[in-house]
């Protein structure tokens, strides 16, 4: 098994524009950030580019801000970083919780948010956590800026909505308030590794407690990052309870169909996905007051 | 491609090939092969080292991405022949047996050790939890990073008592 990358090409690129156009003149070329998906599928020889271009120098993509009730990431902001500003922790404290389960502290050290989404893994964290919230992806390329909700934008095994040459530059997430409410879970053999099933809740309640939103993302639980098919469905004006949270768990794994592999069969890791989206589902309605699962891997 | 890194606070600069990891980079360009190469594609830890002050896995970095960065290897560590508070710790407790993963988990560990921070032994797994080790059952690994960061902590409580 090679695990040296192959020979390319390697320009730091100096603006956004600059890395653009470098990308869309060269159809094997890809953007680089923090590399900790695409370096170590180089070394194994599962892509081989014939360029990298290096944004990862390119500051105007790192900012955090909020304009009105939205969260603008920007696509380079490191997975440790959105784990611990605080202004993500107020504003998003989904995201930032999700992130303190992306791998392990050396990776979230380097790994990018952006990089993270536009790779797409159905086991990742933090496609599942946009599915829940509803965010919206905003990318560049030659043809100008497109602005992508993120039901549109994941695809299966690891394919997005971005064309070639296309750079994925930040996300909108909607901003948490107080009629918001929010539940992540998720189990792995050792914490930080690829999930092996997992779920990202966000819902939103009346002045009466009654739910009048509710997604979920789920992690692992298909062969991309996956939406809670028939969650709000089951759970929208109702006052939610361990009555309503079982049936919606029911109803929703009803329509999955996770793959098999070494870490599990499909039918165990339908069972993982479904106890982590229903103790999700007990955080975010709080059925669960001592909150001891969710820090329990 | 011209990289200038400074690594243990002496400055190297080298030409250096696109797709060189950095960890190759600092074991065959630099010679410092204390850092330890496992499974070359981020899972294992071995190869962890500083990249201005945070850990990183070395693997998963091009030596070039490294240009006008400041990195700190496990030979950084010992100071005039004097072993590190950590090295002090590991021996005592036996924290290793083949000694491959050593040196990731000390660098792993050195950010926690200088902030002075006194974990919890869950919180100790949870540091060390990218980094494997074959030979331990990781028990005397975690009681060699507690010895070195109550050790720590003791230091700076008492500084802060002194002062």
């Amino acid at each position: 098994m090679p695990v040296k990358p192959p020979p390319f090409e390697y320009v730091v690129a100096t603006s956004v524009d600059h890395a653009i156009n470098l990308v869309s003149q060269d159809e094997d070329a890809k953007f680089l950030a923090g590399g900790q998906s695409l370096i170590p599928l180089l070394s194994l020889r599962f892509a081989s580019p014939t360029l990298l271009v290096d944004i990862s120098r390119l500051a105007e993509l790192r900012a955090v801000s909020r304009a009105g009730g939205v969260l603008h990431i920007g696509a380079l902001t490191r997975h440790s970083d959105i784990h611990k500003l605080p202004l993500v922790k107020q504003d998003a404290p989904l995201l930032s919780e999700a992130a303190g389960w992306v791998a392990h502290s050396q990776v979230r050290n380097r790994g990018t948010f952006g990089g993270a989404i536009a790779h797409s893994d159905s086991a990742a964290e933090f496609p599942a956590v946009l599915l829940a919230v509803g965010a919206t992806i905003v990318t560049r390329s030659a043809d100008g800026e497109r602005r992508i909700p993120c039901r549109d934008f994941f695809g299966s095994h690891f394919q997005t909505a971005l064309e070639h040459g296309e750079l994925l530059t930040g996300v909108e997430v909607p901003a948490h308030d107080s009629s918001t409410r929010w539940g992540f879970s998720e189990f792995a053999r050792r914490k930080g590794d690829y999930a092996i099933g997992g779920a990202a809740v966000n819902a939103r309640v009346d002045e009466n407690g009654r739910c009048t939103q509710v997604r979920a993302g789920l992690i692992a639980a298909g062969p991309g990052p996956t939406s809670a098919e028939g969650l709000d469905e089951a759970l929208r004006d109702r006052v939610v309870d361990e009555t309503a949270v079982s049936e919606a768990v029911t109803h929703v794994v009803g329509h999955l169909n996770p793959e098999s592999n070494v870490h599990g069969t499909k039918e165990y890791r339908r069972a993982v996905v479904a106890e982590s989206l229903r103790r999700a589902l007990r955080q975010a309605f709080d059925l669960d007051p001592a909150g001891t699962d969710r820090r329990t891997a | 491609m011209k990289t200038r890194v400074t690594v243990n606070g002496e400055g190297y600069e080298r030409d250096v090939e696109p797709r060189m990891l950095l960890s190759d980079f600092l074991r065959h360009g630099l010679g410092l092969t204390g850092t330890n190469v496992g499974c070359e594609h981020g899972v294992c830890g071995s190869c962890t080292v500083l990249l201005d002050g945070e850990p990183v896995r070395s693997c998963t970095m091009l030596a070039v991405q490294s240009d006008g960065r400041r990195l700190t290897t496990v030979e950084g560590l010992a100071c005039d022949q004097k072993l590190h508070g950590l090295q002090e710790a590991f021996t005592a407790c036996h924290g290793l047996q083949c000694g491959f993963c050593t040196p990731g988990m000390l660098m792993t560990l050195l950010p926690v050790y200088n902030e002075a921070r006194r974990l919890s032994d869950d919180e100790i797994r949870e540091v060390i939890s990218g980094n494997l080790c074959r030979c331990t059952g990781y028990q005397q690994i975690v009681e060699a990073a507690r010895q070195a960061l109550d050790e720590a902590a003791d230091m700076a409580d008492s500084v802060e008592t002194e002062a």
